[in-house]
């Protein structure tokens, strides 16, 4: 464990919408234990099922011989959940902006913008195979 | 807890009242599969009731949009109701406000269909 850290878990999953449940239930529990609010819990659960159902679905394209691995880590300072899979690659730069009026109507293409606009931070970073993406929520100081 | 629906006729206009969630997997599905079925009855004028939506995710907001433009492409038009803060939160940081016709009461909303 990183220096600080509480609380940390990893978790190997198949390429399947149930990993899918399993992520959000872990984030879940794991923004709970970190203090959070209601509401940013809420937020912490969407964006991890997010994050695991671009890596299920985008990443790993539901290979049966791939997996996905999520790790969640409590310090003092922060939650960070990552997710990783072992698909073809993603450059976060070729996202298309799905608040462009040529893109609203999509019926896709939204996951990445929710994680942006709910966490402090959002980190792609290439693997060999793969992506991994960390997300990051500040846990408030004590006064 | 998964999506469920109830359907209603109020003047012409089809209601859809929903609860739950609508996710990626089960919660889609229904939603595409309940408007999918009102459509091929016939209704041209839907209103979604999302009072007791308590989450939506990306995959939800976008079979929110798939119905949307299934609607209008069968002449018809699709409205949502009585949003929960969370709903309203997440259509507007997506700018999907600007999309729908969003109706904070049921009376003027069934009146606001074109006939």
């Amino acid at each position: 464990m990183a220096e600080g850290t509480t609380s940390r878990a990893s978790l190997t999953l198949e390429s399947t919408i149930a990993s899918v449940k399993a992520v959000e239930e872990t984030a879940q529990e794991y923004a709970r234990s970190a203090g959070f609010s209601d509401d940013i819990a809420a937020h912490l659960c969407m964006v991890a099922g997010e994050a695991a159902a671009n890596a299920v679905i985008h990443g790993n394209k539901y290979d049966p011989a791939k997996r996905i691995t999520a790790t969640f880590e409590i310090t003092e300072s922060a939650l960070t959940i990552k997710i990783a899979d072992q698909g073809e690659g993603l450059d976060p730069e070729t996202i298309p902006d799905p608040l462009a009026p040529e893109n609203l109507l999509r019926s896709s293409g939204r996951g990445v913008f929710l994680m942006r606009a709910f966490m402090d931070e959002v980190h792609f970073r290439g693997l060999d195979p793969g992506t991994e993406i960390s997300l990051i929520k500040h846990r408030t100081q004590p006064a | 807890m998964s999506m469920k629906f109830t359907t209603r006729q109020v003047d012409g206009v089809t209601i859809l009242d929903l609860s739950g969630r609508i996710t990626l997997g089960e919660g889609s599905v229904t939603l595409r599969d309940a408007v999918k079925d009102v459509l091929a009855k016939g209704a041209k004028n839907i209103l979604l009731n999302l009072a007791d939506v308590d989450y939506i995710d990306s995959s939800g907001l976008g079979e929110l949009v798939s119905a949307y433009t299934s609607v209008k492409n069968q002449g018809g038009e699709l409205k949502l109701l009585h949003l929960t803060t969370k709903v309203h939160d997440l259509l507007q940081i997506t700018k999907l406000y600007t999309v729908f016709d969003i109706k904070d009461d049921e009376t003027s909303a069934v009146g606001s269909f074109t006939r």
